[in-house]
């Protein structure tokens, strides 16, 4: 099953090569990772998407927990939380599809941040299915590149 | 005032109280020895013959004093060279601190001569490590470092400290604590768990206590014997739990787990309830998982959380000190007697065939182990190499006090024993220490004779001398056909393809262990006959100089019992005529 993991951590150098090697002595692949300092510029928080057995995963959690510069680990993906992605496509565009590609995007409220004679570059943001969704919408108009942040995600609510 | 960082490592050393260090120079480290060079009268420093050494003798120091091990190389391979030092104190849980040189800040990852990445060659090896970029944080630096290292579940820290930061200067001001907001370990057992285990201790009518490393790093010991001796309970001790439980008292069944005894493999069988103090389930100690235990719940107490349900699943887990816990525990536990019970594993116990196996008029791994006892009424610390002698050292010695016995548990480092009793020794210059080693392992670090000639550190070396690499021999015989590849120590080019077995025409013993000693100008005893052991050991124990012992075993003499690996405990195979 696929894991949402938010790690709170020391902000500062080396940090991640230990957090990653827990994950890699497991055999695990991380599907994204992104990292960003928080409110307080000494923490940034790690936030991990992992494909693995539930109670490996748990183990791995605990182990991260013992990490020194590990503040606190959180295993939300059954917890109420939102989560983003954000993702460019450059995508061809001729002067018959351009228009279709920009009904696309407006119905999933993205944005137009370059246009080129052959090509647009499309800002999305969103849920990793609705950013799924718009590449495949795309695709038959011709990607030329794709860039994707990780998740980020946070806890709704006061907690 | 202003000093150099090399001046700050070691005033801290001096602010933790370490009064011995071992360690190997090299360019990267000239700095902090020339320091030391003027601190010879505070701080001893153990020259070894070779980095690896140094942190074994450190981690054997720690071992049997409780004190934190220090160590020193110089970076790059100096540096990687304590690598499998660190591995086998990380697995162990022996709190070690190990400072090594790096090449100057402005050269990292340039690939400078004799730089390595040791802190990210080490990350999954130790229990945290720093790489020095301010020297006005090595204060702070060092001080966290003996913090993480000796309290929670001890570990080894490395600190890398490039040459320009053992230069520079700085204010020396030790800070008094530690703030580190991700590392709080949970020393106190939750209320309600300590109650719940008390029920269940109570209510068991077979109970079994399963007693491990974590007993003996939390000074537990005096705690688990109440618990055993109110509650009439049996305990069996994990290889690094040995000595945490007097194996003199009938409760204590020796070791469980692959070379366990008959009792305590039994005993885990039969048991309704399991408490396991400071123990982790080592695949070595359960065998088929599905099988271990198939009756107990099981109750464990740690200080580590991740080591709860790791393996295998807890009923009532404990988190916390195993001291402050069990004395807890003892509080709400019932005195009971377990009659039947205890009856039953006493059986076992009789018939067991470590019991049983009779004295020799030859030279056997029980007539010498069992002498070493008598001739030190005891008292020995004992420090093992890896394999049979490792395993026998487990079996025939009686070990009645924690830290009496170091040996490399999880990772089974071959090499460790020999550098690991001259650190035992160092920390305790007035107490007969024994390395129980074979013939193959004491070859990885027999140069050591040096160290030991010069620091005048009369460690007695018993080598159960087989010629053979034993315990692989072991499998051999009984898993691959007797097909012996490369494990006979004495083949030449000379002996016949594909031997199974050693004969008369077998070549000569080498090396000649004796006259080995003697060019260190250690002495150098062979024994070769049952009647001489007494003597030899006599003779030795009374030697201010390093002793070798060269006891000539038998050739293919097995370590029994002996479970299969991930076979089921209660299916040993005993040897002899069974």
């Amino acid at each position: 099953m696929k894991h949402t993991v938010s790690v709170l951590v020391a902000n500062r150098s080396g940090v991640l090569a230990r957090i990653a090697s827990l994950f890699s002595r497991r055999g695990f692949n991380i599907d994204s990772l992104s990292v960003g300092t928080t409110e307080d510029p000494t923490v940034s928080r790690i936030t991990i998407v992992v494909e693995g057995d539930d109670q490996v995963l748990e183990q791995v959690t605990k182990q991260l927990n013992k990490l020194i510069d590990v503040y606190k680990v959180s295993d939300i993906t059954n917890d109420p939380s939102i989560d983003r992605d954000l993702a460019l496509i450059k995508v061809k565009a001729t002067s018959s599809t351009r228009s279709e590609i920009m009904q696309i995007v407006d119905i999933f409220r993205g944005k137009i941040v370059d246009v080129a004679t052959g090509s647009l570059v499309v800002e999305v943001t969103g849920n990793e299915e609705k950013v799924n969704a718009i590449e495949e919408l795309l695709r038959p108009f011709g990607i030329i590149e794709l860039v994707r942040t990780g998740k980020i995600a946070m806890a709704r609510g006061e907690k | 005032m202003k000093i150099t960082g090399a001046e700050i490592i070691v005033k801290s050393l001096l602010e933790e109280d370490v009064e011995k260090i071992f360690g190997y120079p090299g360019g990267a480290v000239i700095p902090l020895y020339d320091v030391l060079y003027e601190y010879e009268e505070e701080i001893e420093h153990v020259l070894t013959r070779h980095e690896q050494w140094a942190i074994h003798a450190a981690d054997g120091y720690a071992r049997s004093t409780g004190e934190p091990g220090v160590c020193i190389a110089t970076s790059g391979p100096g540096a990687t060279n304590l690598v499998t030092g660190l591995a086998t104190a990380h697995m162990d849980s022996i709190p070690i601190v190990a400072f090594t040189g790096q090449v100057p800040t402005h050269m990292l990852g340039t690939d400078a001569f004799q730089e390595a990445d040791i802190t990210g060659i080490t990350l999954p090896i130790t229990k945290h490590n720093y790489l020095v970029q301010d020297v006005k944080e090595l204060p702070r630096i060092i001080k966290e470092a003996f913090h993480i290292a000796t309290t929670g579940r001890p570990g080894p820290v490395l600190i890398d400290l490039p040459k320009d930061i053992q230069n520079e200067e700085a204010v020396f001001d030790y800070p008094t604590e530690v703030n580190l907001p991700g590392y709080k370990p949970n020393y106190t057992g939750h209320g309600l768990q300590i109650k719940e285990a008390a029920k269940v201790i109570n209510e068991a009518e077979r109970p079994l206590i399963y007693a491990g490393g974590g007993v003996i790093s939390s000074g537990a010991a005096d705690e688990l014997r109440e618990l055993a001796q109110k509650a009439t309970i049996p305990v069996t001790t994990t290889l690094m739990g040995l000595g945490s439980f007097p194996e003199t008292d009938n409760l204590a069944l020796g070791m469980l787990g692959m070379h366990g005894t008959e009792q305590a493999n039994y005993a885990v069988c039969e048991a309704d309830l399991l408490i396991a103090v400071g123990a982790r389930f080592d695949d070595r100690v359960t065998g088929k998982l599905e099988t271990f235990a198939p009756n107990a719940d099981i109750i464990h107490i740690d200080i580590d959380p991740a080591e709860i349900s790791k393996r295998v699943l807890i009923d009532v887990p404990i988190v916390g000190d195993v001291k402050q816990i069990l004395t807890e525990l003892n509080e709400q536990v019932e005195g009971k007697e377990h009659k039947e019970w205890n009856k039953k594993v006493a059986n076992w116990k009789s018939k067991s065939i470590v019991q049983k196996e009779p004295l020799q008029d030859k030279v056997t791994p029980k007539g010498v182990i069992n002498q070493i006892y008598e001739s030190t009424n005891g008292e020995a610390l004992i420090a093992t190499e890896v394999g049979q002698n490792q395993m026998w050292a487990a079996l025939y010695y009686k070990y009645t006090k924690p830290r009496s016995f170091s040996s490399s548990g999880g990772l089974g480092t071959m090499g460790y024993g020999f550098p690991a009793a001259l650190g035992i020794q160092v920390g305790n210059p007035d107490e007969p220490v024994f390395c129980i080693a074979g013939d193959g392992c004491f070859q990885m670090n027999a140069m050591e004779l040096a160290t030991a000639i010069h620091y005048e550190l009369p460690v007695n070396i018993a080598i159960l001398n087989n010629n053979y690499l034993g315990m692989v021999r072991q499998w051999q015989e009984i898993f691959y056909d007797k097909r012996y590849s490369s494990t006979c120590l004495q083949r030449r080019n000379s002996c016949p393809p594909n031997c199974s077995s050693p004969g008369d025409q077998c070549p000569e013993l080498v090396p000649d262990f004796v006259k080995l000693a003697e060019s260190f100008g250690a002495l150098g005893i062979r024994v070769t006959k049952a009647e001489e052991i007494k003597p030899a050991l006599e003779k030795a124990i009374a030697s201010p100089k390093p002793v070798v012992l060269d006891f000539i075993i038998e050739r293919e003499a097995n370590v029994f019992p002996m479970v299969p690996a991930g076979g089921e405990l209660d299916n040993m195979i005993l040897g002899g005529d069974e």
